[in-house]
């Protein structure tokens, strides 16, 4: 059982990494500087439904550094850090009042995960002026949140059938 | 987990729509002034404040190597060359209003636009 476990987290890890890639390769450019798709963030609320929250956050968080020393560099993984940390937190509280679907978690992620980023560029820069792109970020945030959860909503009720 | 998307669920996306659009215009309430000079702020610390009026090309320095160029042309500041890889400051729009601003993350590079004349006068006596 143990072992069924370690070979599904290593399979959801890579899962993640190569989402990264694909996203590095094809910058999914919506005209703003820094807003991406965030195609990873998939398999974290993905796995937030099929795996365990302890789960998500460890993959999520070594995805973001395998990707870091991979595609990136030292600050890309100490924005991506704050933006997933954040995200994940926000999107487990908000799934704990299990009151919410998966498609406006997803939603909250997307906005906190750009909040937590912008947060770490105001500290890195000392420039709190940088603050005016919040209501920028917020609707990527919203728009990008809302395609990651309309795709794990359809990969989670499949999983579901299957198992 | 039979329903996809619930009353709730609306409701919530339409508060965070909406919470997102009155930051926006409290944010752009500040922002639609045509501003009077550039400021550039390097690790958080004013590098120097160019009047908006004079097309000038400005040359930032970083431990005697050039980080990044701040061109300002027609009232508007650009940055036109950086030298990390992504060169996110340099796709950026050139911003002439008030509280707009460019960044450069890996330099810690931020031009802002201020409004007051006054600033430009420091320049000057600079």
């Amino acid at each position: 059982m143990r072992n069924k476990r370690i070979a599904f987290l290593g399979a959801f890890l890579a899962l993640a990494l190569i989402c990264s890639y694909v996203e590095s390769l094809i910058p999914f450019y919506f005209g703003i500087p820094g807003v991406k798709l965030g195609l990873a963030n998939i398999v974290v609320v993905i796995m937030l439904y099929t795996a365990g929250a302890k789960e998500a956050v460890c993959i999520s968080t070594l995805r973001i550094l395998l990707s870091g020393f991979l595609f990136g560099n030292m600050f890309s993984i100490l924005y991506s850090l704050a933006g997933g940390l954040l995200s994940f937190f926000v999107m487990y509280a908000v799934k704990r009042t299990k009151k919410f679907g998966i498609i406006p978690i997803s939603v909250c992620g997307g906005i906190s995960h750009n909040i937590g980023q912008l947060s770490v560029a105001v500290l890195v820069v000392e420039n709190y002026r940088i603050y005016s792109y919040l209501p920028v970020l917020l609707f990527a945030g919203i728009l990008t949140g809302f395609l990651i959860g309309v795709a794990a909503q359809e990969v989670i009720f499949r999983i579901h059938k299957t198992m | 987990m039979k329903k996809r998307f619930g009353k709730r669920d609306f409701i919530l996306i339409a508060v965070l729509l909406a919470a997102a659009f009155v930051i926006w215009l409290l944010i752009s309430r500040t922002k639609f002034a045509k501003g009077a000079s550039a400021v550039v702020t390097v690790d958080g610390d004013v590098y120097g404040t160019y009047p908006l009026s004079q097309n000038q090309e400005i040359p930032i320095m970083k431990d005697e190597k050039r980080t990044n160029i701040l061109v300002i042309k027609n009232g508007k500041a650009d940055i036109t060359e950086a030298d990390c890889p992504d060169r996110l400051c340099v796709h950026q729009k050139p911003i002439s209003m008030t509280n707009e601003t460019i960044v450069c993350l890996p330099n810690k590079v931020v031009v802002s636009i201020e409004g007051s004349t006054e600033s430009g006068i420091d320049s000057i006596a600079k």
